[in-house]
């Protein structure tokens, strides 16, 4: 049977020093794919068979040290970049006391890395099928035997000799052994397939019944079905009714100035600009004109509607009297509207009005401009150009 | 007394051969467990049966059915947490801390600490979740992308123990599992029932006890150890910054961290040696486990017991020595007020008896023994109680003083702790080798080489 192929050739010793012994010598012909199998870790054992100190300790230190960044890096960020939140009164990046999570997050990682990359990669487990497995050899090193193993790969490797060197070295037992012989598995077996499909239907189900019904189920009670007060909900407790309490008359939202001029036909006094024609603000303005306002006024507002005819075009905003107007009377239109056009106060926010009248302002200028302030203009351009 | 100090105390008594040692750790898996056994079962079940409805009924009624109020926000669920943390520290101390200190006779126990550890952190970890308002939604406590955006607090403790008490589980369950691989092996390959040795293979991996393995195991093991050991230190420092860093006094102290680290290895060296001394009489281990190593963690006790004593007097000192009427109030209410019974409970239990230890006799004793570490976890679990209760029962201000009386729904709680503890302890006694067969087989005599050429 040429189907049976030798793994190696064992040999079995009653005592630590024969295998000492056994191995130095073994060592000594050179034979390179060996193994010592003991019950437990001789000691002098990795001197004997020249083995090279394990280098697991820097895989330990690099995982150690990514645990290490990581948590502290994910600390940062979470603490201050992404929802930072004075908490008694530490900064943002309080080191000291993220030094408890990141030393955890360091041991926990290096543990972790050091156990699996060793049973993964030094020792490739999880190999059950190894030839070793259920010989006598196999039995009596994992109890109180000591054993030797030259695996037939070594390019030393006959079987006479080898046969010959561990009677010399008075071995109680030698034994050959042989690769098992694995039939090829199939991947669409019938009966793996309803496998599957049995552990993919209780998974799903489990899933289903776990997030849709019993956590539902009392005594799960959820903040949602709590019996307390909501919003909208009737009180029976107020006089009125209501669930809400209503605000102090006046009250005023924070952040939220009213516009005190609301519904009268013009402002008594208008209020200024309070802010500066920079670069972004008439940005802005020019983005809010064009969406809100060019509709109708045109995109240079000159009163040329887009709307054919469908809304009636409003005057051009170069006439004289717009032109003549303050910040504030145009502040005025946007909130209360003026003949046919509505109030815009939903749709601009303070600042994007202020920005609004910033842009029009820029538009009269342009063209309304005397050739002497166009020339200005055009020099104050190259020379910037130049710059 | 003439002991010769040159000579090593052998680690197993008379000579065992390394196949006897199989045969006697193995006996307990190999045999059908017998009526004692299961008479112990059924009454630990019980005592978690009563556990298992008191935190039903709890999860049902919420955390009112326990006797804790204002201004006793904290009571039992916290005492229990930390006495369980604290038994669970044992474990790891022995295999870890021992083990770098080259301790040889740590190898009888190692095992046996390091489940009791995981056990222990198993019934600790129950505390915290349950006490939560809605303990299913305790995923929360996990830094997980949300839909609110947003992260648990880093820099609160709570959360600093979330992240002790789950590396230090999954670290001590680690460390278990890989001195276990070679124990697979060996059981592997003794079992004669072919159930028992697919589920023996899976768990071995495949472990040849190959040298060339043994050597990159060895060091994983050390690396192990030496990151237990700084994980041991820490988790019971976090612990006890759950109570240090709050401002309440009796609480706010920079000698917690020490002193509960302290208190953990006695309380858990107490633990394992009460339920060693039934694990060697059943199994007949009286070789492997001898009196030597029960007489050295006796040693241990009166040592971490006596540093707990002055960390007792130091607080009173400092609340002295601080000038700090709030302090000074609190310990002296400590001590003479309406705790003060606990408080000498906690003092007798955890000063006075231990020092007991300091008589040969009495530490090479079984029964004395039993009853000493008894007492000792007695007294370390009041120890917590008066520290959480005594500091919150009469706080700032008078009119909302208060006196915490436990509900038999806390008492079962406990007792329900317990006796998950136990059960889980009596089915690793008859599934899993309770000594580290590879480890003990190691250290037995003429199991290493004789290095300079058979020099007897």
């Amino acid at each position: 049977m040429s189907a049976k192929k030798l793994y190696g050739l064992t040999a079995l010793f009653n005592t630590p020093d024969e295998v000492v012994h056994a191995a130095s010598k073994v060592n000594q012909l050179g034979y390179k794919h060996y193994d010592v199998h003991t019950p437990y870790p001789l000691h002098g054992m990795d001197a004997v068979m020249k083995l090279k100190p394990s280098k697991l300790g820097y895989l330990t230190l690099s995982f150690g040290l990514t645990g290490t960044a990581f948590a502290l890096l994910f600390m940062y960020w979470a603490m201050s970049k992404d929802y930072p939140m004075i908490i008694g009164g530490k900064p943002f990046f309080a080191l000291p006391a993220f030094i408890p999570v990141t030393f955890e997050v360091t041991v926990l990682l290096a543990t972790l890395a050091t156990v699996i990359w060793m049973l993964a990669f030094y020792f490739k487990f999880p190999s059950n099928s190894h030839p070793l497995h259920d010989t006598p050899y196999m039995k009596a090193v994992s109890g109180d035997k000591y054993g030797i193993c030259i695996e037939a790969d070594d390019v030393l490797f006959e079987v006479e000799k080898v046969n010959s060197l561990f009677k010399d070295l008075k071995s109680y037992a030698i034994e050959e052994v042989y690769f098992p012989i694995i039939e090829p598995t199939k991947i669409f077996e019938p009966k793996f397939l309803l496998l599957l499909a049995v552990i993919g239907i209780l998974t799903s189900g489990a899933t289903y019944l776990t997030l849709n019904k019993i956590i539902y189920l009392p005594p799960f009670d959820w903040m949602m079905t709590q019996k307390k007060v909501t919003a909208q909900s009737k009180s029976l407790f107020y006089a009125n009714g209501f669930g809400m309490r209503k605000p102090v008359d006046g009250t005023v939202a924070r952040n939220f100035l009213p516009y005190e001029y609301k519904g009268l036909a013009a402002p008594v006094v208008p209020l200024g600009n309070p802010l500066a024609p920079s670069n972004e603000v008439l940005k802005l303005g020019k983005k809010r004109f064009l969406t809100f306002c060019s509709p109708c006024h045109g995109n240079f507002g000159e009163g040329d509607s887009r709307l054919r005819g469908q809304f009636p075009n409003p005057p051009s905003l170069h006439s004289e009297k717009v032109r003549g107007w303050q910040d504030g009377n145009i502040y005025h239109v946007i909130v209360n509207g003026q003949n046919v056009m509505p109030s815009y106060a939903s749709q601009l926010s303070r600042d994007e009005r202020w920005a609004v009248i910033h842009y029009i302002r820029a538009l009269q200028k342009a063209k309304n401009a005397s050739p002497s302030e166009i020339i200005e203009a055009k020099k104050e351009i190259l020379s910037n150009v130049a710059k | 007394m003439n002991i010769d100090y040159s000579q090593e105390v052998p680690v197993i008594e008379g000579r065992i051969t390394l196949a006897e040692i199989d045969r006697l750790i193995a006996k307990p898996l190999d045999e059908k467990p017998n009526k004692k056994f299961f008479i112990a079962l059924s009454i630990t079940l019980t005592l978690l049966l009563i556990g298992v409805i008191c935190v039903s009924y709890l999860f049902f009624r919420g955390t009112g059915v326990w006797g804790l109020n204002q201004p006793v926000g904290w009571a039992f669920d916290i005492t229990n947490f930390v006495f369980w943390v604290g038994i669970g520290h044992a474990g790891t101390l022995i295999s870890a801390v021992l083990y770098l200190l080259r301790q040889k006779w740590r190898t009888g126990i190692a095992r046996f600490a390091e489940a009791m550890t995981i056990f222990a952190v198993m019934c600790a970890g129950i505390f915290p979740v349950i006490h939560t308002g809605r303990p299913w939604l305790a995923g929360y406590l996990l830094p997980y992308p949300n839909q609110h955006g947003l992260w648990v607090n880093f820099t609160s403790p709570l959360v600093w123990d979330v992240f002790a008490v789950s590396t230090y589980f999954t670290v001590s369950l680690v460390f278990w599992y890989v001195g276990l691989i070679p124990d697979f092996g060996v059981l592997r390959d003794r079992t004669a029932s072919k159930l028992k040795k697919t589920i023996y293979s899976v768990f071995s991996l495949g472990w040849r006890n190959s040298h060339r393995n043994w050597q990159h195991y060895e060091k994983a093991y050390m690396l192990l150890a030496g990151f237990a050991t700084p994980l041991v230190l820490s988790v019971h420092t976090i612990v006890s910054f759950d109570f240090a860093v709050s401002i309440i006094p009796g609480w706010h102290t920079t000698i917690f961290p020490p002193y509960f680290v302290a208190g953990a290895i006695f309380s858990g060296f107490a633990m394992v040696v009460t339920v060693l001394i039934f694990v060697r009489k059943v199994f007949d281990l009286q070789a492997i486990i001898t009196l030597d190593h029960l007489e050295k963690m006796n040693k241990i006790i009166v040592v971490t017991g006596s540093m707990v004593g002055y960390a007792y007097g130091m607080e009173f000192f400092i609340a002295w020595y601080s000038g700090n009427p709030f302090e000074q109030f609190v310990f002296i209410n400590r001590a003479f007020g309406p705790y003060a019974w606990a408080y000498w409970i906690m003092v007798s239990c955890n000063v006075i008896i231990p020092q007991l230890f300091w008589i040969k006799k009495i530490r090479r004793t079984i029964p004395a023994m039993l009853v000493i570490v008894i007492i000792v976890n007695i007294g370390m679990w009041f120890e917590r109680f008066v520290i959480t209760v005594t500091s919150l029962h009469r706080d700032f201000l008078p009119s909302s003083w208060g006196y915490f009386i436990p509900t038999i729904f806390d008492l079962g709680t406990l007792i329900g702790s317990f006796g998950l503890f136990f059960t889980l302890v009596l089915l690793f006694t008859k599934t899993l080798p309770v000594v580290a067969m590879s480890e003990i087989k190691a250290v037995a005599e003429g199991a290493q080489p004789s290095h300079h050429g058979g020099q007897h």
